[in-house]
């Protein structure tokens, strides 16, 4: 208790230097938990995937598109119980900046592809009744204060038409990892739109999905599907929704890694400041070390008092981090929810600041401390005066 | 209360220090005892060794040769830790410039020491007030050393250095920052704990006035006791 009260005494002694120190910790941690929450943003999508879903796309790339004819042929694989397609919209609303995923999809096989999209009953009728209707996740809806019975107008990009929808049903994710920032809509209603407007695109589909029956069939039946379509005009290319969701991550590898690395650099650097802050301290205290030594005060103890006063220091900026992580976060996914769509901190980064911390309080003071210990006890009081 | 048999022997000490490439003695082949209760003065000119050679007895240097035997220990034998659990229990320490810590109030101060005893945090203030009670500071337990005089802050220093009760005290100077009274009030302290409470005190001093409170006075010249 006595040492505590030493040790905290000694913290905040100079307590500009002190706080600047906690500072740097704070700012340091909150910094190193957006960067490691943006890297679980980017594999959210991994995270959300089933082991039972496959997704069937063209070979040559995502934006070459396949017959819909092939849906007929990909159902009668043994081992797989549905089958569900879809068309990336890329629609713009009102301008560029309000960028969300929006898409077009088979609305009955979709929804029961997707249980993790939960919808009313009341809306999920009146969403399937409705060809114009729109699905939209409820981060989507608060973010641009969309309600139910809401038109909206999305202007098309990859397809030459622009399409009015009515808001029919909000989705909620049934789990903290599923995207609630998703629009979807009919299928037909886009394939009527382009029979007018660009008759050779359509009946295409821009993707296929399909369950199975276990996660075990996966190989053997993405093996099947792709060789029915083998030397044909649009060969496939089928894997698991994991797969397809990592080979986006993928396309960024490098991108991440950068920020993987920086986030480690960010642990060296308050690694440096704290160290730093210990080594003047110790500088100046050292002729009281050498009193206390001189008192019969052995090494442990004054690498005790030392590695305390680094740990109460680190562990201020820790606590102090954790608070002022969340608030940050919120910030962050103000600003960037349209592409972080699944923003969320986990838990888990808590224990990471405090191993951080703590690792980061014990390498501060090491040198210090052997420093203090190996100090004759003349030479330190010869400091004092 | 007179001297009696030898705590502490000094035996053939030697110490010398490397500067560069210069070899510099110190203190050379120096020999003597200092008996049970004694207040022994060490003298000499700056620069002779007197700081030095309090160091050596009182386990925070060590020599290049030679014994020290206090109580029957031979110190020079000992292990740092050894060495620094020795201190603990046997050397009481006065510096010139107090050296009290200043984040500790003067009875925290006091109690510090006895940080490293196995007694209780109530036998502990108990053992420090009455320390503080001697030295004639038991209404300013709770201040500072910022907000003490030197004096005071020097009697919170033997306070410390007494709480306790070691076999020695070692003294470098302890009036050399203090004016006359207040220098005056510190050596009658001094006297006052060897006389009454038999304490053994070895004293480095410039003063003449400190000098004449000892028993006996050692005089040092470029290292050599004459």
């Amino acid at each position: 208790m006595f040492a505590f009260k030493i040790i905290l005494k000694n913290a905040f002694r100079h307590k500009t230097r002190t706080l600047l120190t906690i500072g740097s910790v704070v700012i340091a941690l909150v910094a190193f938990g957006l960067l490691r929450t943006v890297v679980s943003a980017w594999y959210a999508g991994v995270a959300a995937s089933s082991a039972t879903r496959l997704v069937t796309r063209n070979s040559i790339s995502l934006t070459f598109p396949l017959p819909l004819s092939y849906k007929d042929k990909i159902r009668q694989v043994k081992g797989v119980t549905d089958v569900s397609w879809g068309s990336w919209f890329g629609g713009i609303y009102i301008n560029e900046k309000n960028f969300f995923a929006n898409f077009a999809v088979e609305p009955r096989s979709y929804l029961k592809l997707y249980p993790e999209y939960i919808i009313s009953p009341e809306q999920k009728s009146a969403f399937l009744s409705d060809r114009r209707g729109a699905v939209v996740g409820i981060k989507l809806a608060q973010r641009f204060g969309w309600k139910v019975g809401d038109l909206v107008t999305l202007k098309g990009t990859n397809y030459p038409v622009d399409l009015d929808f009515v808001i029919r049903a909000i989705y909620r994710g049934r789990d903290k990892s599923t995207d609630e920032s998703q629009f979807f809509f009919h299928w037909d209603y886009l394939n009527e739109s382009i029979k007018k407007a660009a008759p050779d695109r359509a009946d295409e589909a821009g993707f296929f999905m399909e369950s199975i029956s276990g996660p075990l069939l996966a190989p053997s039946i993405s093996s099947q599907i792709d060789a029915m379509f083998k030397n044909s005009l649009a060969e496939t290319l089928t894997e698991t929704e994991k797969s397809f969701q990592l080979s986006f991550i993928s396309m960024t590898e490098a991108l991440l890694m950068v920020i993987q690395l920086v986030s480690f650099v960010i642990i060296a650097i308050i690694m440096a400041v704290a160290a730093n802050t210990m080594a003047m301290t110790v500088r100046e205290r050292i002729g009281e070390y050498a009193i206390l030594k001189t008192l019969g005060f052995g090494g442990p103890r004054i690498a005790g008092i030392i590695l305390g006063e680094s740990m109460v220091i680190v562990t201020a900026g820790c606590v102090l981090g954790i608070v002022l992580t969340y608030p940050a976060a919120h910030a962050f996914r103000a600003q960037l929810g349209a592409f972080f769509p699944v923003f969320n901190v986990s838990r888990r980064l808590f224990l990471f600041y405090a191993a951080a911390s703590a690792l980061v309080g014990l390498v501060a003071a090491v040198f210090p401390a052997w420093k203090a210990i190996k100090t004759p006890i003349a030479e330190g009081l010869r400091r004092l005066g | 209360m007179g001297p009696k048999e030898p705590i502490a022997r000094i035996l053939s000490l030697n110490k010398s220090y490397r500067r560069g490439s210069q070899q510099i003695r110190v203190l050379e082949e120096i020999s003597f005892e200092i008996a049970e209760g004694e207040f022994l003065a060490l003298m000499g000119p700056s620069g002779s060794g007197k700081t030095t050679l309090l160091n050596l007895i009182a386990g925070i240097d060590r020599a290049d040769s030679g014994a020290i035997l206090v109580g029957g220990v031979d110190i020079t034998s000992l292990s740092e830790n050894e060495l620094a659990g020795w201190r603990a229990l046997n050397v009481g320490f006065i510096f010139q410039f107090y050296n009290l810590i200043p984040v500790l109030t003067a009875i925290e101060n006091v109690e510090l020491p006895l940080l490293l005893t196995g007694l209780s945090k109530k036998e502990r203030m108990e053992h420090a007030r009455a320390v503080l009670d001697l030295v004639g500071l038991s209404e300013r337990i709770a201040h500072y050393p910022g907000q003490l005089s030197g004096g005071q802050q020097q009697r919170v220093a033997i306070a410390r250095a007494v709480v306790t009760d070691p076999v020695i005290l070692v003294a470098d100077e302890p009036t050399g920052d203090l004016d006359r009274v207040s220098a005056q009030e510190v050596l009658s302290l001094m006297e006052n704990l060897n006389r009454q409470l038999g304490k053994t005190i070895i004293m480095v001093t410039h003063d003449p006035r400190a000098a004449a409170k000892a028993h006996a006075v050692r005089t040092l010249e470029k290292g050599v006791l004459t």
